[in-house]
């Protein structure tokens, strides 16, 4: 069966760095996998190559089986890979209705649309509102984005994601900084996702990827260490000594 | 005129346009702040100058030390004011502030001294041509380039060799880190700036032979500064010497060679430049 | 206010200019010129306040605009609206072809690029002067009646009219643009430009759009100009126009389309009592404005409106609603 997305000998040098060596990755479709590694292992680096943002100085990347390694972002996008910001970037000035609408216009293919009133788009308009609606955020519609709590704001960058109507979705810690409480709650919005969506999230909180995840890849020093089930890694030696520091290197 | 007159001719405008220019390079490298006033203190210094020896007689060489510490003095003071507030702030904040500071400038040197041009008196040394290596080259440009060139070594000694230099260079470089290792960051600031304007109101006083002096010229040369800083690299002084003296030799042999076309050689390079070179040709910052 | 639709709330400030023309027909002229600024200004702010790209060379297309309109003048078709639009797709093409040096490049560079693009169209205008005219311009432009009816006339009626009417259609194109998705796109870039990719917008294509657009509708006030003075000059390219314009945009309020058109009227007016004085007083208080406006009314004068409209309302003084026509 066609991954959903593979990477395929990925690499990217900055300068003398290799801050992503080598790494090849594949998410089946319906997937619910974690990435997991200590800080500065390139796991942004890597969500950034997966979605367009850094070129890579070696190897390909696959979604659904087309090769998309030359496309741009928005291309990417448009194919149906959508990804969240570690640190929230929104759109501090525009409502939460009116963040999510662009994506949900673009989706639609309305993006362009320059002679068509918003507020006569019923069809997009309601569609957003349902999403705010299941993250919770319905209160918040017409409030600016900068006027939010951090947790909702957190919501809202998921629903940025959400909003492109993706069939991958790349998460760069969507819980960070949020109490464990509300982050529960939030990934369970995850979780309920239908399997057409396959997602694919960075964590650090062990808890939350014991939880949620289905399968565990383990970056560390820009490279693969260990794949599996979430047993299979925590039983792992080498991962012990990586975020433990037990045993022989 | 030959074509060494020519050559002549341009490195003596390069160097003008460097020593002027330089001091943008640095702060906008420094600081990020588009700072389109930076013609208006090199005016000042001009006018400076011409106020000196006018008013109260000085001989022209004495008065340039005196513009330097005005331009430092006026710098110091601007930044503390006014540009500390714009580290922050839009671009499009910085560019109004800085127009209206030109503007303000260009008003005031109108009231004070009409619209006309501005002329000093030249020490008789610094008249006619010298014989350099049996050429005959005007002798205020070779002054000119000579000043130039001591001041540029001692600028490198400075950013290279002091610790000044070592802070102003490790702030340019990574602002947050620097401040994190104990580096007075916004000390460093106001004395590169100090010294940015120093150097500009020196250039504009020395500039009064080559480019003249009057109210429109803080706006007029300006986007030669600004060009050979966005084409040499904010934060760059090498880049900086670069794309002056580039510029300075494409504009006198453009005025030279072809005349129709004139300045507008300038702007087309500028624009091709910038299209190959987004972050300018050693820059730090696009 | 609740109860009034946006659209009307939106074009009410529009009998302003409708009274003026009946409560000072001795100033029909400066209301001309009031109407074309409000009009350019207009342009920018769809470039700069919805778009987000600073220009200093926003006048290119008005000079551009201006220029077509005026030779077409000179050389026999006096026909005003149809020039109009011929200068408008003048400045809409070369809109389209600079766009490409602009939506792709960020600060100092895409400033300079502005900068010099209308440093060099100045030039070319100087240069060329067998055809522009060189530093005299182009004079004693005529024109045909507009809609064959209206002649042009001293005492700038029919001007007067002629302008108001445009920028006002203009007024209603630009505020449907910025209510549609694609204005809103543009917003999304002007806040974060960064993320929009990530949203799966073609970031590029709508900035070339918007900058298109705004050259175009800059050509469209550049041409009335040129119509109802009858006279071209190197000036409409400069860079005084260029900075003159985004003083007035931001003046009024940017990102708030009332606002071009409040700020330069304001301008316009403040400079005709004061550089009677004398010009250089002028340029000083202009400067110092600017300057006081870059600390503290960012939002301009609808901005500063909005601030304190929002506190009244905090202390129940004042109903809800805001100022200026944002989305």
């Amino acid at each position: 069966m066609t991954a959903a997305l593979r990477a395929s000998g990925l690499c990217k040098r900055f300068g003398e760095f290799r801050a992503n060596d080598g790494i090849s990755l594949e998410i089946t479709a319906g997937a619910r996998q974690a990435l997991i590694g200590p800080n500065g292992a390139g796991k942004t680096t890597l969500v950034n190559l997966l979605t367009g943002v850094y070129a890579p100085s070696a190897g390909d990347v696959y979604l659904g089986g087309e090769r998309v390694t030359s496309l741009a972002q928005h291309q990417r996008v448009q194919r149906g890979l959508a990804r969240t910001f570690q640190i929230n970037n929104l759109f501090a000035g525009l409502s939460v209705l009116d963040s999510v609408l662009i994506a949900i216009c673009q989706r639609r293919g309305l993006g362009a649309r320059w002679f068509q009133s918003l507020r006569g788009l019923l069809e997009p308009e309601r569609e957003a509102r349902a999403l705010l609606e299941r993250l919770r955020l319905a209160a918040e519609a017409e409030l600016p984005a900068r006027q939010l709590p951090y947790g909702k704001q957190r919501l809202l960058e998921l629903a940025l994601g959400l909003a492109t109507g993706p069939r991958v979705l790349l998460l760069d810690e969507p819980a960070s900084g949020i109490p464990a409480a509300e982050s529960r709650e939030m990934f369970e919005v995850i979780a309920a996702l239908p399997r057409e969506v396959t997602v694919l999230f960075i964590e650090h909180d062990m808890d939350l990827v014991f939880r949620f995840a289905e399968r565990v890849s383990v970056l560390v020093a820009g490279r693969l260490l260990v794949e599996g089930t979430p047993d299979e890694v925590a039983r792992d030696a080498r991962v012990r000594e990586v975020y433990l520091g037990q045993g022989e290197p | 005129m030959s074509f060494l007159g020519v050559v002549f001719d341009g490195i003596a405008y390069g160097s003008l346009l460097f020593l002027i220019s330089v001091g943008l390079s640095i702060t906008l490298g420094l600081m990020n702040v588009v700072n389109l006033a930076h013609g208006a203190f090199a005016m000042f210094g001009g006018y400076c100058s011409v106020w000196l020896t006018t008013t109260w007689g000085l001989p022209f060489l004495w008065t340039l030390p005196c513009v330097c510490l005005a331009g430092a003095g006026v710098g110091a003071l601007a930044e503390r004011l006014l540009y500390q507030r714009l580290y922050r702030a839009s671009h499009l904040d910085q560019v109004l502030l800085t127009i209206g500071l030109t503007f303000m400038a260009v008003a005031a040197a109108t009231f004070f001294w009409g619209p006309t041009q501005q002329r000093v008196e030249l020490p008789d040394f610094l008249r006619g041509q010298v014989s350099v290596l049996g050429l005959d080259l005007g002798a205020y440009r070779s002054f000119l380039i000579g000043v130039v060139v001591l001041i540029s070594l001692g600028l490198r000694g400075l950013i290279e060799r002091t610790r000044f230099g070592a802070q102003l260079r490790a702030a340019v470089d990574n602002q947050q880190v620097s401040a994190g290792l104990g580096i007075p960051v916004q000390r460093v600031f106001c004395l590169a700036f100090a010294l940015g304007s120093a150097l500009a109101a020196l250039g504009g006083a020395l500039g009064i032979e080559l480019l003249g002096l009057e109210p429109s010229f803080a706006l007029e040369y300006l986007v030669y500064f600004l060009l050979v800083v966005s084409v040499g690299g904010a934060g760059s002084v090498r880049g900086t010497a670069f794309a002056a003296l580039a510029l300075g030799l494409c504009d006198v042999a453009g005025k030279y060679y072809v005349p129709q076309i004139g300045a507008f050689i300038i702007y087309a390079l500028m624009i091709v430049l910038l299209m190959l070179f987004p972050a300018g040709l050693q820059g730090r910052r696009a | 206010m609740r109860g009034v639709p946006k659209s009307v709330r939106d074009l009410s400030f529009w009998l302003l200019p409708v009274a003026g023309f009946f409560a000072f027909p001795d100033y029909l002229v400066l209301g001309s010129q009031m109407l074309i600024a409000g009009l350019f200004a207009l342009s920018l702010d769809l470039c700069l306040g919805y778009a987000g790209i600073v220009s200093l060379g926003h006048a290119s297309f008005f000079g551009v605009g201006a220029y077509t309109a005026g030779l077409l003048a000179l050389h026999g078709w006096h026909e005003p609206l149809t020039g109009l639009c011929v200068a408008s797709l003048a400045a809409a093409l070369a809109g389209l072809a600079t766009s490409f040096l602009v939506v792709d490049r960020q600060g100092l560079t895409r400033l300079m690029v502005t900068l010099g693009v209308g440093f060099l169209l100045h030039e070319l205008a100087n240069r060329a002067s067998s055809i522009t005219g060189g530093t005299d311009g182009l004079s004693s432009l005529e024109l045909d009646p507009v809609l064959g009816l209206f002649r042009f006339e001293l005492s700038g009626k029919v001007a007067y009219l002629y302008a108001g009417g445009v920028a006002f259609l203009a007024f209603v194109f630009v505020r449907r643009v910025v209510r549609s998705p694609f204005g809103l796109s543009l917003q999304g870039v002007r806040e974060n430009a960064a993320r929009m990719p990530a949203l799966g917008v073609p970031v590029r294509r709508r900035l070339i759009a918007a900058y298109t657009l705004a050259a175009a509708l800059a050509g469209v006030a550049g041409a009335l100009n040129a119509q109802t003075t009858g006279f071209v000059g190197l000036e409409t390219l400069g860079f005084e126009r260029s900075a003159s314009v985004l003083i007035m945009l931001v003046l009024g309020g940017a990102g708030r389309l009332q606002g071009a058109f409040l700020g330069s009227a304001l301008f316009l007016v403040a400079q005709h009592l004061l550089s009677e004085q004398s010009p250089a007083f002028w340029q000083f208080w202009l400067g110092g404005l600017v300057v006081a406006l870059s600390f503290f009314a960012r939002g301009g004068l609808l901005g500063a409106l909005d601030a304190l409209l929002g506190s009244l309302r905090r202390r129940g003084l004042a109903p809800a609603g805001g100022a200026g026509a944002g989305p």
